[in-house]
């Protein structure tokens, strides 16, 4: 069933008046003020600083990756009824330079606070990071990271340029061929998000490792980008925007995946869980043994009940997923938790503390800069995002399969 | 009575029509899933989940207590040096009892709220109908629908676009 759909130019752009179109300025400022903040508030301690800054670049990152990866999955599962809500995932992703300019302050500022490996005294006492330091050094490190950039912006481009050249073309083929790229694409994202989740949040303590840890954030990325598209149509469709077109069945489908990745993610976080404890092996349990200690028992605690039963069971009916009301409050809930599941990963890491430098993990003691990096970070996500948000359509309305999205029904 | 339609859509109009005229005992037989006909004829949602999320919880339960019964209470033995009721090991097995019951729940579900298993049903006995299962799209009404009336209702199909009306009898 392939015939034209026209849709009103009103109910697919951004809307001239509300917050919307001023999403740059107002984000430009909250971001320029938080990091502004962040800075002179760090005070006495630079290293909290870096540590709060890591915390805050994740949570947005892996917004941005959970587009790329939504745009290439698309594809990949040639899939009809998620066209109406791609457009506004590709958009997401395309944030993805801002985060390559955003990373620079890690290796050029925090390296030594975040990374103990990179510190070669350190080093030369510890046999374990002697021999992991053909991986674990800090050119190499560099190096990965531009590779992982280069791989998602140019996988973003790839993506978004073809599907922009469609909304002109209307041409079936683009569709045909994304659809045959896609796998080696997502082969690409798949190995690039697994070896910076290692490289970014895994060495933080660089004696530990989970060969599960790249799934783990994977699945946290999947749940923010499924919450923040939903909270994006809903915010949108509030100014009449996408009206008609993002229908209570796409707020159904969306909700099964976001439901979905909650259990996923749950099933990812307890089987680490499981075999690091059932194993019983101190090398593995002190991870968790940082996250159970120092006041973050609680918090932990919270991880399993917040991001897990509590969103199962506000998720699972269908009414739920349908109901406007359920799924602002169940994504902007999994939006908050996302952010307390990576300050769980950063944050309980062991720094050299006292008058001999001992290692001793970082106590659960929030802290101003936590704020005000992931305000500043934030805002300029969304300023960005704002502005690409303002160029052309929200919705891809040549995309061959838009009637089909259109007329989507869940069952 | 057996009423046949020519398609899905003049099938999904009629359906709207014989659900605002009030009838309750009757149904309606397509060849495929035809969306939007569960709306047309004013069918509630299935009430299928229940089943399975209040089978799923206690598949996951009986799972759990078997394991706390058999580990901790007829047979405690130490393993690894692990507490007898060390709930983190029990989670694997009392997640697969959730899966267990929660399909059986579906399965089970589906056959009470579908009237199943039923051996014969009357409207086997028409010819026409052995054709549902190919390329023909029928609305039946039973006689002990209070609204029935052997001759209105027949007048009532005809207007809604029947093509072709049969009385289907017992036996």
């Amino acid at each position: 069933m392939e015939h034209h759909v026209t849709l009103d130019s009103q109910q697919i752009t951004l809307p001239t008046s509300g917050l919307w179109p001023k999403l740059p300025a107002v984000g430009g400022v909250i971001g320029v003020v938080g990091l502004g903040l962040a800075f002179l508030l760090q005070g006495e301690d630079p290293q909290r600083l870096a540590f709060s800054y890591l915390t805050g670049f994740m949570f947005w990152v892996t917004i941005a990756l959970g587009g790329l990866f939504f745009v290439i999955l698309h594809y990949l599962a040639r899939s009809g009824w998620s066209v109406v809500v791609r457009r506004l995932a590709e958009k997401v992703a395309a944030t993805l330079p801002l985060f390559a300019i955003l990373f620079l302050p890690i290796p050029l500022l925090f390296m030594h606070d975040l990374f103990h490996w990179s510190d070669a005294a350190a080093v030369a006492h510890d046999p374990l990071l002697q021999h992991k330091a053909p991986y674990l050094n800090i050119a190499f490190f560099n190096l990965r990271a531009v590779i992982y950039f280069a791989v998602w912006i140019g996988l973003m481009i790839y993506f978004n340029r073809a599907s922009q050249k469609q909304d002109a073309s209307a041409d079936f083929g683009i569709t045909a061929r994304l659809n045959k790229r896609s796998a080696p694409c997502m082969i690409l994202f798949g190995l690039t998000l697994n070896f910076a989740a290692v490289d970014w949040m895994m060495t933080l303590d660089p004696h530990w490792f989970s060969t599960i840890f790249g799934v783990y954030t994977f699945a946290g990325c999947v749940i923010a980008i499924f919450a923040t598209l939903i909270l994006m149509s809903l915010r949108l469709q509030r100014r009449g925007v996408l009206e008609g077109v993002v229908t209570g069945e796409h707020y159904h489908d969306m909700g099964k995946m976001l439901f979905g990745f909650v259990v996923f993610w749950a099933y990812i976080g307890f089987s680490q869980f499981m075999l690091i404890w059932y194993a019983n092996i101190p090398e593995e349990t002190i991870w968790f043994d940082h996250r159970w200690h120092n006041g973050w028992q609680p918090v932990s605690i919270l991880l399993a009940v917040g991001h897990f039963a509590i969103p199962f069971f506000w998720l699972i009916s269908q009414p739920a997923k349908r109901s406007r009301f359920a799924m602002t409050a169940g994504a902007l809930w999994l939006l908050f938790m996302h952010y307390v599941d990576i300050y769980w990963l950063v944050m309980p890491t062991p720094v050299p503390s006292g008058d001999h430098h001992a290692m001793v993990a970082q106590a659960f003691q929030p802290a101003a800069t936590d704020i005000a990096c992931w305000l500043g970070i934030g805002g300029l996500f969304v300023a960005y995002l704002g502005h690409l948000l303002g160029q052309g359509s929200l919705v891809p309305k040549a995309d061959p399969r838009l009637a089909e999205s259109l007329t989507f029904e869940s069952v | 009575m057996l009423a046949e339609f020519p398609d899905p859509e003049t099938l999904m109009h009629a359906c709207a029509k014989v659900r605002d005229a009030g009838f309750t005992c009757w149904d309606a037989h397509t060849p495929f899933p035809v969306h939007g006909l569960d709306k047309a004829m004013g069918l509630k949602r299935s009430m299928v989940s229940a089943f399975v999320l209040i089978l799923g919880l206690s598949g996951a339960a009986a799972g759990m207590l078997l394991q706390y019964w058999t580990s901790a209470l007829a047979y405690p033995i130490v393993i690894s040096g692990k507490p007898f009721f060390s709930w983190p090991a029990f989670v694997p097995i009392m997640f697969e009892c959730g899966v267990l019951g929660g399909a059986i729940g579906a399965v089970l579900g589906m056959l009470l709220l579908g009237g199943l298993p039923r051996h014969h049903h009357a409207l086997f006995n028409s010819e026409a109908f052995s054709r549902v299962s190919d390329d023909a799209f029928f609305i039946s009404i039973e006689a002990q629908d209070p609204k029935y009336d052997a001759e209105t209702t027949h007048a009532f199909l005809d207007g809604i676009g029947a093509q072709a009306i049969e009385k289907v009898m017992e036996d």
